[in-house]
């Protein structure tokens, strides 16, 4: 998938979570989920649920642990579409 | 893991402890119940000379019975009788329908929609003893066991 593409896809999934209006506006690949755009723990869950949904994958623990930032989050579901 | 067991890693006690015992529970819900006593201490304030649950405590028997309750039971795994769960309230969204008086018993059913990366989000009711629904919502939080 283009990363242009992707990461539209993501920003509309993490819209509805975040805290931090300014820090969304300005997202790029470095911006970090908790620290940048102060999403709880329980909504990075939602997150996670909703990317699976989105792209008909699955994530296990260890995806949810390194998908701190937009660049992990898109090399995970790049990585789960092509497998 | 027994429902005694259950109670006992429960990280709550007087005055804040809001569960009397478990009735079921399995990997899809929880039915346990609470009666509250006459000398609550919030019935002092809640209302001047005019005691009635506050359904912010409501909320909370809900919650320490439908999601913490049932939330030991499935990290039963990876508990043992010495570690103590982390808990954390998310998220709830609650209806009321009727007050609950001083020395009522109310039932508390909880149905598990998610539990996944330590998150536990259920659908929860409180009936009184006549059966009737005084409450019901969507209660989220996370569970972990450090």
């Amino acid at each position: 998938m283009e990363n242009n593409e992707l990461i539209s896809k993501l920003k509309a999934i993490i819209k509805p979570y975040i805290q931090d209006e300014d820090a969304f506006k300005n997202l790029s690949e470095d911006t970090d989920f908790v620290k940048d755009l102060k999403i709880n723990s329980a909504n990075l869950v939602d997150i996670i649920l909703d990317i699976e949904d989105e792209f008909d994958i699955r994530l296990e623990n260890e995806d949810m642990e390194k998908m701190l930032d937009v660049k992990s989050a898109m090399a995970i579901v790049n990585t789960k579409l092509a497998g | 893991m027994n429902k005694k067991q259950i109670i006992a890693l429960l990280p709550y006690q007087q005055p804040f402890l809001f569960v009397d015992g478990i009735d079921e529970i399995s990997e899809h819900g929880i039915t346990g119940h609470y009666t509250f006593k006459k000398n609550e201490s919030f019935y002092k304030g809640h209302f001047k000379n005019n005691p009635i649950t506050p359904g912010v405590i409501l909320t909370e028997c809900m919650a320490q019975i439908g999601l913490v309750c049932l939330g030991i039971y499935l990290l039963k795994d990876e508990l043992n009788q010495t570690t103590n769960p982390k808990i954390a309230l998310t998220s709830h969204q609650m209806d009321f329908y009727l007050p609950v008086l001083p020395e009522e018993k109310v039932t508390v059913i909880s149905e598990k929609q998610v539990f996944r990366f330590h998150k536990l989000k259920c659908k929860v009711k409180l009936l009184n003893s006549k059966g009737e629904l005084v409450a019901r919502g969507d209660i989220a939080g996370m569970l972990m066991i450090k």
